[in-house]
């Protein structure tokens, strides 16, 4: 385009000069892991050392955004001349001057504060970036950018390729940009994997004046966190998708619909929208006649939201209700204009995509599952993060060689897909290729991307009344399926858990799933029983355990465990004394404690608190 | 807040419905909460009954209906959260304040709440206090957090 002709030029320079390793610079992931554990003050002391060294105008500190080694937040980059450049990790402030005086001034690494260097060949021991265990086995194309670039600078990602994608889509007409969307076999990524030509195919084939893009930034299972790293860290990448899909279906306007609890990713993509649209990408007509805008859309808390056309009534300010389809969104949607909604991730892989080509996405993944995915590690796992695979990679090796497996030596017991309308998968799966097809043969989904790792620590019944729990209050009440299933298996589950179950429940949760499954309106009901029915189906023996013998194997369930202190063991700290909530803890400094049974609410937080494993559950 | 301040606020969007949602989501922001005024004052400008207004509001677990003390905890429930203890944190909370989930302490100084889920998974269980995340929170730091609270 002639527009970004002149800019490309100015945007490399900047991107050469922010790329060059042997100039000083502190990189900062600041994205909302990163702020969370603590990396705003560390780059304020990053500053107040380098100004005391005399170091402020030839040492920049840069905040870039999430490169996916979450465990390892604070996660700061250092350059310097002749040396290469470190990524070192949990930084906190009281670290830095050292990483100043050693790194900067001295160009010494501080090996000990090192999670790995970044370039291609070890350095003093340090494991480079690109054979990191966490990194090896990732593939990253959305992510591509994301902690690698300033987010808030439209130079970084013009100079990465960026909009590349969407002048060659302009030389494509609309039918063979969706044809080509077809040959990379991508699948929306929002969790129902639908392939993303074909849908586009349907809203281009709609005849009107008007038509709306729509992009679900809504990201509502909990335990998943892909859709907010890409907006805080690649923002453009969402920006072109859109246009690329705006162009091949015709549409003129875009909603991006962005959840509020992301305050960050609201914030970079508002700067990215001015950015295009000062660049003269947005909001007016360009060469071929093309003519976008974005609008974004605050969503307010509703999971049901995740549905399109729940989604589509929030945007026209009503209830945000599904209704039953047909009319299909691509035929009447937004204020009953054809609709495209496409999730954030399969937006960011649009761009890559028509940049780089179908062919060599299309190479990637398995059979019917092409490309890549991306994935939020989190719970009991020792590296918690975001990564990228190519689909078809084994759940094991994500578990295990990606993640590390269970922290402090504990047994991997499950680990939950596809948030609440996914389901628990466990060991035995550790062959199983992840991917659209596999996943949903085992009773689970890809779904949006979340992993949740469980240990031994955690009660099978307890999740599954937990994700039951959050779905009842999600329900929008409109479908009786729905929102009565949710409320009566709710109740049979913490019949069970609190120790009061019968046999006969196991048939009646079966039974209600089904029904929910068959009829209930939208996705949400239809998948609510997902996490029952795969827990009931690996781990009957847990609901056995609470219904006959009324026992809680994990220990969790607070009806059916008592905390006790060990006379011997303890040693009168009164730690225990002080964590308890409810005071159902007495006995002084020096005297063994001893609990109240009455009093105690089993919250664990003596078990938790205590030094000198006085505690004892059972 | 006066009616002409929620005027101000309404000013700002053309009297579609579609702008209802995101003016309440404005007036909340500066308000901390949709109080009666403001539910009659965004009605009439909508050209929509009261009653209309509070169904679609009243939908969204964004809305608060009563003023938030000068404090806000929200707790984590994700996932990620949940399976790390969350649920321990927010039992002490509630124990420590006397209130449940929803509500605000007689005193008006703090109030609790719970969000389905930040996206902090990976640094679970993780709390907000007034805006700001606070990663990897275990019991003992939660007293620590309560007590700077005033």
């Amino acid at each position: 385009m002639e527009i970004l002709k002149s800019q490309r030029e100015s945007a490399q320079k900047a991107w050469d000069d922010f790329s060059d390793a042997g100039k000083a610079r502190v990189l900062v992931g600041a994205a909302t892991c990163g702020r969370a554990a603590g990396a705003l003050d560390v780059m304020e002391e990053f500053k107040k050392e380098l100004s005391a060294a005399g170091l402020s105008d030839k040492v920049e500190v840069v905040e870039t955004a999430c490169i996916g080694l979450c465990y390892a937040e604070p996660l700061v980059e250092i350059r310097a001349a002749g040396i290469p450049p470190v990524l070192y990790s949990n930084v906190h402030p009281k670290d830095v001057s050292e990483l100043v005086k050693s790194h900067i001034m001295a160009g010494k690494a501080v090996v000990g504060k090192a999670e790995a260097v970044m370039v291609e060949s070890p350095y003093e021991g340090i494991v480079p970036f690109k054979k990191h265990p966490m990194m090896e086995l990732q593939k990253r194309i959305v992510l591509r950018n994301c902690g690698v670039i300033n987010p808030s600078s439209f130079e970084h990602y013009l100079a990465r390729g960026g909009y590349k994608g969407l002048e060659r889509a302009f030389s494509m007409t609309p039918e063979d940009v969706i044809e080509e969307m077809k040959k990379s076999g991508l699948r929306g990524r929002g969790g129902a994997g639908f392939p993303t030509g074909m849908k586009w195919g349907f809203a281009r084939a709609s005849k009107s004046d008007e038509k709306y893009i729509i992009c679900n930034a809504d990201e509502g299972d909990p335990g998943a966190f892909m859709d907010r790293s890409v907006l805080e860290g690649d923002p453009h990448s969402v920006i072109e998708g859109l246009m690329i899909a705006g162009y091949a279906i015709g549409a003129q306007h875009a909603y991006i619909y962005v959840r509020s609890e992301y305050p960050l990713a609201i914030e970079r993509l508002r700067t990215a929208i001015k950015q295009a649209e000062e660049a003269g990408l947005l909001k007016r007509k360009l060469e071929n006649g093309f003519e976008f805008e974005i609008k974004i859309k605050k969503g307010s808390g509703a999971f049901v939201c995740g549905e399109e056309t729940s989604l589509m009534a929030s945007i026209e300010g009503v209830r945000a209700m599904p209704r039953p389809k047909p009319p299909f969104p691509a035929n009447s949607g937004l204020f009953k204009k054809p609709t495209n909604i496409n999730n954030v991730e399969t937006l960011a892989a649009v761009s890559s995509i028509m940049r780089d080509g179908a062919e060599s996405y299309a190479a990637l993944g398995s059979e019917k599952s092409k490309g890549t995915k991306t994935f939020s590690l989190a719970g009991k796992i020792v590296r918690t993060g975001l990564i990228e695979v190519e689909l078809g990679i084994k759940l094991g090796d994500i578990i295990n060689k990606i993640g590390g497996g269970c922290p402090d030596g504990k047994k991997f017991k499950a680990v939950q897909t596809g948030g609440p309308s996914g389901g628990c998968l466990t060991s035995q799966h550790f062959d199983l290729p992840v991917d659209y097809e596999n996943l949903g043969a085992v009773g689970s989904i890809v779904g949006s991307g979340g992993m949740v790792v469980m240990n031994e620590d955690s009660c099978m019944v307890e999740v599954a009344k937990y994700f039951v729990n959050f779905t009842e209050n999600e329900s929008c009440g409109k479908c009786v399926p729905c929102r009565m299933g949710t409320q009566h298996v709710h109740m049979i589950l913490e019949k069970i858990t609190s120790g009061k179950g019968e046999l006969e429940d196991i048939e009646r949760l079966k039974k209600i799933a089904f029904t929910m499954k068959q009829s209930s309106l939208c996705g949400l009901g239809q998948t609510a029983p997902n996490p029952i029915l795969t827990t009931l189906r690996y781990f009957e023996d847990e609901y056995m355990a609470h219904i006959k013998e009324k026992r809680c194997p994990a220990l969790v369930c607070p009806g059916l465990v008592t905390f006790r202190v060990d006379a011997e063991k303890c040693t009168g700290c009164t730690l225990c004394e002080r964590a308890c909530p409810t005071g159902a803890i007495s006995g002084g400094p020096k005297k063994p404690h001893v609990i109240d049974g009455e009093k105690c609410i089993s919250c664990g937080a003596c078990f938790q608190t205590c030094k000198f494993g006085a505690i004892s559950r059972e | 807040m006066a009616n002409g301040e929620y005027e101000e606020i309404l000013k700002a969007y053309a009297p579609r419905r579609e702008n209802l949602v995101t003016a309440f989501q404005d007036i909340q922001e500066k308000e901390g909460y949709i109080s009666e005024g403001a539910l009659a004052a965004a009605a009439e400008y909508f050209s929509v009954s009261k009653a209309d207004a509070y169904s679609v509001v009243s939908f969204y677990a964004q809305f608060k209906f009563k003023r938030p003390g000068k404090h806000t905890i929200k707790v984590c429930k994700g996932t990620a959260c949940h399976v790390r203890g969350s649920g321990s944190l927010l039992a002490a909370l509630e124990e420590r304040l006397g209130i449940k989930e929803g509500e605000t302490t007689p005193d008006g100084l703090i109030s609790l709440e719970r969000v389905a889920c930040l996206g902090a998974c990976a640094l679970a269980p993780a709390i907000v206090v007034d805006d700001k995340v606070h990663a990897r929170i275990t019991l003992a730091q939660l007293e620590k957090i309560l007590k700077g609270l005033q």
